[in-house]
């Protein structure tokens, strides 16, 4: 891993990307140009960019409400993202679905969703089609803390492992369900004790540890690969931010809390690794920075100056 | 024409479809070598493999979004679920994914989803396993719902079904999974959106689903002794609805009665008599009559059961009603 500057500076760059993005999602709710709201993914970087990176072009993923940071590190496009966050017809979904519903199945990726727990059995039906049409496809199925005590995520953890079906279920323990600190709704404490009994490894790794993040998905593909199963791979990190742009996520917790986390940042954390092991300067980081910044602004000016859906659209796209 | 049971009609769709397209495969509880729980997949284990007729843990909303999550991805599943009543179970997969992924997503895939499972009273199995569900679902954009009535209706139907690239909920109703009728040996389909004149008469319009179907033709051949001539449309999918010939019915008879399964209230009776009301008020020259199950849960003793659901003494007296 170390040895390959392309992979890692790649992976510092997708995480640049997840983190200006979402800044700049908060940015735009908080100007009003976003309709509704969103779920930032600020500090979990890591786990989408290492999950993602471990998977091939057309792999799938399912998604969460929190999707932003999957979406993007599975090759979603931000000019089209920012688009759909502010309802633009140019959006993803043309404006039909927003922050939550973000979908492009020719990039692999089922949808993010709104309902906790929901792509679980999605990823058992993406992961059984694969299985089905021998094609080697894998499925990485992302999802929350909070999902994990869903009855969807019993049925499809047990499902896939009756089955042997070749998907990743990812978990992202960032510590709340909206208000809820785990603590009060989980009783164990780690959430990968829970695939011993579906009878496959489940695993905890730091969820702000990218490389970490990455080697363990990509054990968990290769098993899936070869037919051998499902994996549970837990990760553990901090949710920054409340639970969407509308919470300031400081009812609940202490600032000293969320201080104490952000110290703990996946990017600072990754870019002071690459520079000590002489995979990249300061320069190097700083021209990534640039670049993205010029990016994400591109994205925004994109989505700001794209048309609202035509009201003539709205039954298009209800059935086929 | 050759008879067969209407179970053995859908059984004929399932292995007719499966032959034709590599990418269907059936999934659900005790449907392999056992044959499901009322044997709509009898056989097909035999002939399909374990790969195709997939046998489940009991996981109603494991099964469904297992279903949709395949179908997103280029299979075409076909979910069995066991009682219409599990309905409950899975009313996320159903309602909050499979109905609403193309759209919210902008078009951006399409799922070839059957969900098929069965409805109605009269076998004393309860409040539980009892409901005639369906109308919920018509309450539901994106999503098609479908109700045979006879052998042919349900394997023309049933083909339409797996064919088209859009989930559809497909009821049968569990009384006439052992009834015959003619279904023919060459291949057909039947479209979704038309309805079906099952008896032509001039008198009065009776319009009526699945089960109802039946009794209304009883109904409506002891109306005729009486020297009163029903006309009984059989809507045969619900979405997408033929409102042109229910209405075109009410124009010529000036008499409506609504027979379905499904509780009066709430149900898809009101919907059916509000559609003919705005749009054919000035050809009726009596009011709707409208004929639904009892707001009660199903009950199980066969004394209460039998008057719960409507009869064809039920049918007959609303249309003497009018008439």
């Amino acid at each position: 891993m170390a040895a390959n500057k392309e992979l890692v500076l790649k992976m510092y760059e997708e995480m640049l990307k997840i983190r200006l993005f979402e800044e700049a999602t908060i940015d735009v709710y908080q100007k009003g140009l976003m309709p509704g709201l969103a779920h930032p993914y600020l500090g979990e970087e890591a786990i989408a960019v290492g999950a993602c990176t471990a998977l091939e072009n057309d792999d799938f993923i399912t998604s969460t409400h929190r999707g932003h940071g999957h979406l993007m590190a599975k090759g979603g496009d931000m000019k089209k993202m920012m688009a759909e966050i502010m309802g633009k017809k140019t959006g993803y979904c043309k404006g039909k679905g927003g922050s939550m519903h973000i979908a492009d199945v020719s990039l692999g990726i089922l949808g993010a969703n709104g309902i906790v727990g929901a792509g679980l059995p999605i990823a058992v039906g993406s992961a059984l089609s694969s299985k089905r049409k021998n094609n080697n496809k894998v499925t990485a199925c992302f999802f929350g803390d909070g999902a994990s005590n869903q009855g969807t995520f019993h049925e499809a953890l047990n499902m896939a492992s009756i089955w042997k079906l070749p998907v990743v279920f990812v978990c992202e323990n960032n510590q709340y369900g909206y208000s809820t600190a785990i603590s009060k709704h989980i009783a164990i404490e780690n959430i990968s004790d829970r695939a011993i009994s579906y009878g496959f490894p489940g695993i905890t790794v730091d969820g702000n540890d990218v490389e970490e993040v990455y080697e363990a998905v990509k054990v968990a593909v290769e098993r899936a690969r070869k037919g051998e199963g499902p994996t549970l791979i837990e990760c553990k990190s901090y949710r920054w931010t409340g639970h969407s742009v509308g919470d300031p996520g400081t009812a609940y917790r202490t600032r000293e809390e969320v201080t104490e986390n952000k110290a703990k940042c996946p990017i600072i954390k990754y870019g002071k690794k690459l520079v000590e092991n002489g995979l990249a300067t300061e320069e190097n980081l700083n021209n990534i920075k640039s670049s993205v910044q010029e990016m994400v602004k591109e994205a925004v000016e994109y989505a700001i100056a794209s048309p609202l859906p035509d009201e003539n659209e709205i039954y298009q796209d209800l059935y086929v | 024409m050759r008879k067969i049971r209407y179970v053995d009609a859908l059984i004929e769709a399932l292995r007719e479809e499966m032959i034709r397209d590599e990418d269907i495969f059936i999934i659900g509880e005790d449907i392999g070598p056992f044959g499901g729980a009322f044997k709509t997949t009898l056989g097909l284990y035999e002939q399909f493999g374990s790969e195709r007729i997939i046998d489940t843990p009991i996981s109603e909303s494991g099964i469904i979004g297992t279903a949709v999550g395949a179908a997103a991805t280029g299979c075409r599943p076909i979910a069995e679920l066991m009682f219409g009543d599990f309905v409950t179970v899975a009313m996320d997969p159903i309602v909050n994914q499979a109905a609403k992924m193309r759209y919210m997503f902008g078009g951006k895939l399409k799922l070839p989803l059957v969900i098929k499972t069965n409805y109605g009273s009269g076998r004393s199995a309860a409040a539980q396993h009892s409901q005639s569900l369906y109308g919920w679902f018509t309450n539901v954009p994106g999503l098609k719902v479908v109700l045979p009535s006879t052998p042919y209706d349900a394997k023309g139907l049933l083909k339409t079904a797996i064919r088209d690239d859009n989930p559809v909920l497909f009821f049968e109703h569990k009384l006439l999974y052992t009834v015959t009728g003619e279904v023919p040996e060459e291949e057909y389909t039947i479209p979704f959106g038309v309805a079906d004149i099952k008896r032509a008469g001039r008198d009065v319009t009776i319009v009526a689903t699945g089960y109802m179907v039946t009794k209304s033709l009883q109904a409506a051949e002891e109306l005729a002794k009486e020297g009163i001539d029903a006309e009984v449309i059989d809507p045969r999918t619900l979405v997408p609805l033929d409102k042109a010939t229910i209405i075109q019915s009410v124009k010529k008879t000036g008499r409506l009665v609504i027979v379905d399964e499904g509780h009066k209230t709430g149900g898809i009776t009101g919907e059916l008599a509000a559609i003919v009301v705005e749009e054919a008020f000035d050809y009726l020259d009596a009011p709707v009559q409208r004929l639904g199950s009892l707001d009660v849960p199903v009950p199980f003793s066969p004394s209460l059961e039998k008057i719960f659901a409507p009869s064809e003494k039920d049918i007959i007296a609303a249309v003497k009603k009018i008439c």
